[in-house]
């Protein structure tokens, strides 16, 4: 190589300037952009949701009208599902890591990676001009036929989502080369890393599922353009067959969402409990368990909206399946967790939180695959609740593990440990204080997505309202502490966890080419030698 | 094969040149898939309203002209062959044979081109449109809108795929005749091929469907 100091040449310095940054081709840089632009969009993301809190605080008109807040919680659910939570953990932390896992110099495809970052950031820029337009107030689903006759700039917010998917199917695509084609020699398939497989799965589900939705949102641009009538009740069409269409990609992406995070977990806590992983096979088998069973479940979201009996009779038998693989993948991670000499560190905790929050999400979910619960709490703040607990306890928290996991990895620098514990642990019991009223609320019957309640909900709604700030703090906090982190943080070691796979054994940043000469791999991800047996 | 293969220079993050092709070949399938998937939205939708209105269907099938679309089919089967031809220049060196193939076969995506413009045209003439515009008397199901909403929808996907293709084949005939195709270096030729039979295979598969309904 040209230079001679080893340890001073990272992927950070080795160039600088914007333009460097705007057309690298280096898959920690396009890593680290993805990164930068989805937490932007977390934020936005977040703004709309303490908004939506705040109005809900009282009955009655508390800050906004009703126009505006149908089109704020549209934005909160579209901007969080499409733009935030489904890349964040593959786009970004995937992106930076998973070739390095590897033991490659890069993913298969550099100028794809690239050219997705590009086509994510249309995708936003195009839904997100809609905010200076007419909006958005369809709710995140674009429900026909209300879709198809809103006068809001819908179409726009639609066409965003659209190019947003080719942004995570050529990411999935390079994904699943890259796993195929560049494993470092001895790389075997059973050394490969759990969130390696975790990233193969959610990359399989990933390029099967979201063609489905392009076509989908694709003819739903037309039937607001042209009315070809395919989803519109008074052309001959089928608005329920949208749902079908829509779900048959939406339910899938709560994997797409949550196998990642799974990933993650099942990295940070061996590493932290410096055990082996307690049922290796059984984890990536369930993985892919997971991905077979997220395609033949999507009738659950439909069991109101005019199945036949024995199609919600199916799907809510299906449904249930979705615990045995979930179930296999909680109980190894904590025989992993026995016996270990666990760390209580800002990966850990998240992991820990990860394994609570997930697994109550899971757990209400059976009351919702249930047809006869399901019709009851159908459209209420239960299935609200219950898919914040699955989407934001699993990957947010998934994501919180890893970032903290990997980021002495993507700085170079220590974050301060007492600083990320109590933001963690107010994000934590946020979380909860802020969604388990919710579940409450539900049961109760109040529905989602109304403007207003009735005077008996108002207490519970103001608690969870204080619990969103909770969380808005948390993050706030954490924001000031991984920045300065990465500004001045200590000098972080190679391998400052002693972790076994690939990424632990190059610099911290790591050298732009990943490694100085090409790994060889001995052992297995997580060969740490066992604590007093 | 493999020899003459590493010879050429290849990314630094492959092995070899060899190593690269599979690779990208690889990622093509996988584009391909995902290809399936897209036009498997469509096809789901057209199985369900055809179940659903079988005569309207059959009615509405007959106002389409099979001719054209047998012609059509005819001209796609012929591309995709000069197509394979122009891939089997390229490994075999004959960079002239190459590019001629890579024109001919822009030449009958043309063909197919025009004549969907005659279709299309006929169509818009006689008021077979999508949906709410459908103003055709011949034919009496109110639902008959449905099916020309499908065809359309079907037949234009199909066409935007033949004309992303056609530009992509004016890009391979550049590089084609500055002589940057061998037999040690094809792969955008290759993979471009797939693409192309597989846009013809799509074909295959909408021209019964719409056309030969009975
Ligand atoms: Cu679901």
């Amino acid at each position: 190589m040209s230079s001679e100091h080893h340890g001073d040449v990272n992927y950070l310095n080795h160039e600088k300037g914007l333009k460097s940054w705007l057309t690298t081709v280096d898959h920690k840089r396009i890593g680290m952009m993805y990164l930068f632009t989805v937490l932007f969009m977390f934020l936005i993301g977040g703004i709309f949701a303490l908004l939506v809190r705040l109005e809900l605080f009282s009955t009655g008109p508390t800050i906004i009208d009703m126009n505006t807040y149908n089109q704020y919680f549209t934005y909160h659910g579209t901007i969080m599902v499409f733009m935030v939570v489904i890349p964040l953990i593959p786009a970004a932390i995937g992106n930076f890591v998973l070739p390095i896992m590897l033991g490659a110099k890069d993913v298969a495809f550099p100028r794809l990676n690239l050219a997705t970052y590009y086509i994510y950031l249309v995708g936003v820029l195009v839904a997100c001009t809609t905010l200076f337009l007419n909006g958005v107030d369809t709710g995140w689903t674009f429900y026909t036929p209300y879709s198809i006759r809103t006068s809001t700039s819908t179409t726009l917010v639609i066409l965003g989502a659209f190019i947003l998917g080719f942004s995570g199917i050529f990411t999935a695509l390079n994904f699943i080369v890259s796993i195929h084609k560049l494993r470092a020699p001895g790389l075997t398939w059973d050394r490969l890393p759990l969130f390696v497989w975790a990233s193969y799965a959610t990359s399989i589900v990933q390029m099967l599922a979201t063609p489905v939705l392009a076509i989908t949102l694709f003819l739903l641009i037309f039937e607001r353009l042209t009315g070809i009538g395919i989803f519109d009740p008074k052309l001959g069409g089928d608005p329920v067959m949208f749902q079908h269409f829509f779900w048959f990609y939406s339910h899938p992406a709560v994997y797409i969402m949550a196998l990642p995070a799974m990933g993650i977990v099942s990295e940070v806590i061996p590493v932290h409990s410096q055990k082996p992983i307690f049922g290796y096979k059984a984890i990536a088998m369930a993985t892919f368990g997971i991905a077979l069973v997220a395609f033949i479940v999507w009738g659950h979201h439909m069991f109101v909206s005019g199945q036949s009996e024995l199609a919600n009779f199916v799907f809510s038998l299906l449904t249930m399946f979705v615990a045995v693989p979930t179930g296999v993948k909680v109980f190894s991670w904590i025989g992993t967790m026995y016996k270990g000499s666990i760390r209580f560190n800002a990966p850990m905790l998240y992991a820990m939180a990860f394994l609570f929050i997930f697994t109550i999400g899971g757990l209400t979910g059976i009351f919702l695959a249930t047809v006869a619960t399901n019709v009851h709490l159908t459209d209420t703040y239960f299935v609200v609740a219950h898919f914040h607990y699955v989407m934001v306890g699993g990957t947010l928290m998934g994501f919180m593990a890893g970032f903290h996991h990997w980021f002495p990895k993507m700085f170079g620098r220590m974050y301060n440990e007492s600083a990320a514990l109590v933001s963690g642990f107010l994000v934590f019991v946020g979380f909860n204080v802020t969604f388990f009223p919710q579940f409450i609320l539900g049961a109760q019957g109040m529905p989602r997505r109304y403007y207003d309640y009735l005077p008996e909900f108002e207490a519970l709604n103001r608690v969870s309202t204080v619990g969103s700030m909770m969380i808005g703090l948390g993050f706030v906090f954490s924001a000031i502490y991984l920045f300065k982190a990465m500004k001045s943080g200590p000098k972080a070691s190679a391998n400052p966890w002693n972790g076994k796979s690939l990424e632990w054994e190059t610099t911290s940043p790591p050298h732009p080419h990943n490694f100085h000469d090409q790994p060889v791999v001995t052992h297995g991800p997580y060969d740490f030698i066992e604590q007093g047996e | 094969m493999a020899i003459v293969a590493s010879e050429r220079k290849h990314s630094e993050h492959f092995n070899s040149a060899e190593h690269e092709f599979v690779s990208s070949k690889q990622g093509m399938w996988l584009f391909l898939l995902q290809e399936v998937l897209f036009f498997a939205g469509l096809f789901v939708a057209y199985g369900i309203f055809r179940a659903l209105n079988p005569e309207m269907f059959h009615a509405a099938s007959q106002m389409l002209d099979v001719k054209m679309g047998a012609l059509n089919t005819v001209v796609l089967i012929c591309s995709s062959l000069t197509m394979a031809f122009a891939v089997r220049s390229a490994q075999t060196n004959q960079t002239k044979k190459t590019t001629m193939y890579l024109i001919v076969t822009f030449l009958l995506a043309s063909v197919f081109l025009v004549v969907k413009y005659f279709e299309y045209s006929h169509k818009f003439h006689v008021g077979l449109l999508p949906g709410q515009y459908f103003t055709n008397t011949e034919l009496t199901d109110p639902k008959s809108g449905l099916f020309f909403s499908l065809y359309f929808m079907m037949t234009g996907v199909h066409g935007l795929h033949i004309i992303l293709g056609m530009l992509v084949i004016l890009w391979l005939v550049r590089r084609s005749s500055r002589n940057e195709f061998g037999s040690n270096y094809y792969t955008p030729v290759e993979l471009f091929g797939l693409y192309w039979h597989f846009v013809d295979l799509i074909w295959i598969y909408l021209f019964p469907l719409l056309y030969l309904i009975d």
